[in-house]
């Protein structure tokens, strides 16, 4: 049977029967490009239409954290590809290596987004009956804010609201970035979480020997959804962290 | 197989340019670009956004190895993603009452 990389009754040679399942991931990748596509649409038609307030609510979010997740899921598609290139050139152990590497700075990157989606939580900017665009600016401590920033923050909700029409009005609009924020970046979680599971999967074929040069189809193909997920992500990081640094 | 083996020293020669591009675009962050052009500072970061993708597919995605075959199903889903994008925003930019 194919798993094992034997050649299977459908296909005329061994390459062909790479060939297809590697074009069956890239056509899986395309509709995925148009599910998180749709999102990035959403994303563009609000920002059009409330600038300042995305630009505002983006600098929420702690830069340091979004640059350091960057690094880590790129820095994780490095060790993806490097454990397929082991699989190619035969250096087994290698594999489950970079496989566990991947896996890893996959779950440091989850792990970051768990503290920013706490801090967004004590800030109080989850969408629902708790937001309020408020509460930074009556209670700074525990959103971190002091001195120039607080007054710089404090004359921005101020504009913002006078822009807006009200507080009300100010709070429906900015609930929109990060609706946008938990819907798109829970979504890109959610694909990281199921590609650490298939990295699981992965680890467990790689220790029992099953890869090699000949048969490696599956490191490559999870390699092609990880790297797509970090293309994702590479979109995603300049969209809600830096609108407007300056 | 005539599968192309890339070489490791691409793959951090690859990862090395994007670190860079990404340095890069947190920096274009910090500076005001829209003064110069409307809406400068966004098409800068999409570019820049758009290049590390370029590089993640051809490169660690193998796209640049790839048959022809399949470089066509990639080329494809980004067609569609745009005739979407074109679409819609077409529809929204040609409103000539309140949007929101």
């Amino acid at each position: 049977m194919h798993r094992t990389g034997e050649l299977s009754g459908q296909f005329q040679t061994l390459e062909q029967q790479k060939e297809s399942a590697t074009l069956g991931m890239w056509i899986f990748l395309s509709t995925e490009i148009l599910f998180f596509g749709g999102m990035f649409l959403t994303y563009t038609i609000n920002r059009h239409s409330y600038p300042e307030i995305f630009a505002n609510a983006s600098r929420s979010l702690d830069l340091r954290l979004g640059g350091f997740n960057t690094v880590v899921l790129i820095g994780s598609s490095l060790t993806m590809a490097m454990s397929v290139w082991a699989a190619q050139v035969g250096k087994k152990k290698l594999i489950t290596t970079f496989l566990i590497l991947t896996l890893v700075l996959g779950c440091v990157f989850l792990g970051v987004k768990a503290i920013e989606y706490h801090a967004k939580y004590v800030e109080h900017h989850i969408p629902g009956a708790s937001f309020d665009i408020n509460y930074c600016i009556n209670n700074p401590a525990p959103c971190g804010l002091s001195g120039m920033d607080l007054e710089k923050e404090t004359k921005e909700v101020e504009d913002s609201k006078k822009h807006e029409g009200g507080s009300q009005a100010l709070n429906a609009h900015a609930q929109l970035y990060f609706s946008l924020y938990f819907a798109m970046t829970g979504l890109h979680a959610l694909h990281m979480i199921i590609g650490a599971g298939l990295l699981v999967w992965l680890i467990k074929q790689s220790i029992a020997g099953r890869f090699t040069p000949q048969y490696n189809t599956p490191v490559e193909n999870v390699g092609l959804y990880w790297h797509f997920v970090d293309i994702v992500w590479i979109y995603l990081f300049p969209l809600l962290y830096l609108i407007d640094r300056h | 197989m005539s599968e192309h083996i890339v070489s490791p020293k691409l793959y951090l020669l690859i990862f090395l340019t994007l670190m860079v591009l990404t340095g890069t675009t947190v920096y274009a962050a910090t500076v005001d670009l829209n003064q110069y052009y409307a809406g400068l500072n966004v098409i800068v970061a999409l570019v820049i956004a758009s290049c590390k993708a370029i590089l993640v597919i051809l490169f660690f995605m193998h796209a640049y190895y790839s048959p022809k075959r399949t470089q066509l199903i990639i080329i494809a889903g980004f067609f569609w993603l745009a005739i979407m994008l074109s679409l819609t925003l077409g529809d929204y930019g040609s409103r000539s009452w309140d949007v929101h």
